[in-house]
């Protein structure tokens, strides 16, 4: 039988990540001051704002590296940092909370890979010891990611014989090794000399196309403009501004977002 | 030519012509001598240090009181190599039962509970605060305090139990009173290594759900032993002479072993010299054997030395 009334609009799918009222103080320092987000499912937001605005520490408080003084965080369905036993949310800590966190990829400014692991140990650890997959099934996925990053032959090279770039680029696809469901990038070109930004940059973009979620904190305004879906303008620990690249980077409404774009053009 | 030209052909710097420090200093014709001077000072001084050496060496060695043959006579003695594997075999097991728990102490002064954070904080202060000697009369005596031990099954007739100084022999007082003296530094030795560790490898474990117990031992730890080889291998070679006051409790180690034999020939200083001669050998092995871990496991993957 065909419907008597127009079918009811479909809903929105649900956004991947959803941030309700997130706050994190250190002492005196109230760096992230009650923040709501969606991020949709292979949509791209790029966070900018002044050094010391919070935005990094809001990225943090995504996957609790700094657990949140109040506020949810839920990743795909999931309230982490939290379980529900009858009927009601109870903190989890231990393995069950690693399990939720493993789902939540994180690139580091510092890059942060593994001293004396190589490069394939460093990308297959996760897979073998967090997601299970046999010994080989985690070589072969590590080997597919580091060439996917064109680091293929510098598998069995350790952190220190890499250079920035190579290691940010290992350190993207351990991430990607997880099969997260959303990637964190935590001003992933920062710490790089300028000639190598680049190649970590064009990593991104390509991780971008592939439909990955990433929320990114950065302060290179054209890969926003080129690779962003929105942008999200951070100041002293709210969201100020946030639109499409042209909307907040051309045509900023708020003044704290026009001084900023004026200082660093 | 010595001033540098950028690429326009404009010198970089211009020559120093003015009466500046830096024009005089350039001007001084007595600059390298100078230096080379301190450097001459130096030499002399190292040869006379390295001369009195010897020579003090030399005298020592033609002392009649040495008496070399005995030294000769003695050294691979039956009752000696008894002792050094006495000395030997408590090194070890007390090496590796306080890193062992050491590490677990480490892992717990750490902790983010307070109160298990607090135990190992007094335990560390409370066994480097009782001189080793002290701790191991203390155990070997402890039949004063507790004259037997026993365990007695609730609403049973069953009950066992054993007479304190017929468990605890002198051997065992060395190990225990040893192990919980040195555990307290391994604890040190291996947290300050945990905390040389960035904390960026903390957060990179998190961030692929590590939980925090598998990210000490399989991130944190290995990274943690550029530090925790050098300090552990000294505290290894400080365990070896250590052992030593175990012939307080007549425990029959390498030096309560050259100290019969001499208290039955009197012959002290070659048997003294017996005793040396072997703790000498062990440690010198021992530096060797850090040397090689240092290189093994450690210039791969970190900068520098």
């Amino acid at each position: 039988m065909l419907p008597v009334h127009e079918p009811a609009p479909t809903t929105e799918p649900r956004p991947i990540l959803r941030l309700r009222g997130v706050q994190k103080s250190f002492g005196d320092v109230h760096a992230v001051r009650g923040v709501d987000l969606d991020v949709g499912r292979g949509e791209v937001v790029c966070i900018v704002g002044p050094s010391g605005s919070g935005k990094s520490t809001l990225l943090r408080c995504v996957n609790l590296i700094e657990p949140p003084d109040q506020g949810l965080v839920e990743v795909d369905g999931t309230l982490i940092g939290y379980e529900e036993r009858r009927g009601r949310p109870r903190r989890v800590s231990g393995r069950r909370l690693a399990h939720q966190v493993a789902r939540i990829g994180m690139v580091f400014q510092q890059f942060n890979l593994f001293a004396t692991m190589t490069a394939l140990e460093n990308v297959a650890y996760g897979p073998r010891r967090v997601l299970g997959l046999s010994a080989t099934e985690a070589r072969v996925r590590a080997e597919e990611l580091l060439a996917r990053v064109g680091l293929a032959d510098k598998a069995a090279s350790y952190p220190r014989q890499l250079s920035g770039g190579q290691q940010q680029r290992v350190a993207i696809a351990r991430a990607l090794a997880m099969e997260p469901v959303v990637l964190l990038f935590d001003e992933p070109t920062s710490a790089l000399d300028p000639e190598l930004v680049g190649e970590v940059l064009t990593v991104m973009e390509e991780v971008a196309r592939t439909g990955t979620t990433m929320l990114v904190v950065t302060h290179e305004m054209s890969f926003a403009r080129r690779v962003a879906d929105r942008v999200i303008f951070f100041d002293d620990g709210h969201v100020v501004e946030h639109g499409t690249p042209a909307d907040v980077l051309d045509s900023p409404r708020n003044p704290r977002t026009r001084a900023f774009l004026a200082e660093v053009r | 030519m010595t001033e540098q030209q950028v690429r326009d052909g404009a010198p970089l710097t211009r020559p120093v012509t003015d009466d500046s420090a830096l024009g005089r200093a350039l001007a001084a014709p007595s600059l390298e001598r100078t230096h080379g001077r301190s450097l001459l000072l130096g030499r002399a001084f190292s040869v006379v240090a390295v001369a009195a050496a010897v020579g003090l060496v030399v005298v020592l060695a033609r002392n009649p009181a040495m008496d070399w043959p005995t030294f000769a006579e003695y050294l691979f003695d039956e009752r000696v190599a008894a002792g050094l594997r006495m000395t030997l075999g408590l090194t070890v097991t007390v090496t590796v039962a306080s890193f062992v728990l050491g590490t677990v102490v480490a892992a717990m002064r750490l902790s983010r509970m307070r109160g298990v954070s607090a135990i190992a904080w007094a335990y560390v202060s409370v066994f480097r605060t009782i001189p080793l000697l002290v701790q191991l009369l203390l155990w070997f005596n402890i039949g004063y305090l507790f004259p037997s031990i026993g365990l007695t099954l609730p609403f049973t007739d069953l009950s066992w139990s054993v007479q304190t100084n017929n468990l605890i022999s002198a051997t065992t007082a060395a190990f225990i009173g040893l192990t919980l003296h040195e555990t307290a530094y391994a604890a040190e030795v291996i947290r300050g290594g945990i905390l040389s560790v960035e904390r960026g490898q903390h957060e990179a474990a998190h961030a692929i759900g590590l939980t925090r117990t598998r990210t000490l031992f399989a991130i944190v730890l290995p990274s943690a032993m550029r530090s925790i080889i050098p300090a552990g291998m000294g505290l290894l070679i400080g365990t070896l002479k250590h052992t030593a006051v175990v012939s307080y409790l007549a425990v029959s180690d390498l030096l309560y072993a050259v100290q019969l034999i001499y208290n039955a020939n009197y012959r002290v200083i070659p048997l003294l010299m017996v005793a040396v001669f072997w703790y000498a050998v062990c440690t010198t092995v021992l530096s060797v054997l850090q040397h090689l871990l240092e290189r093994h496991f450690i210039s791969r993957y970190t900068r520098g030395r």
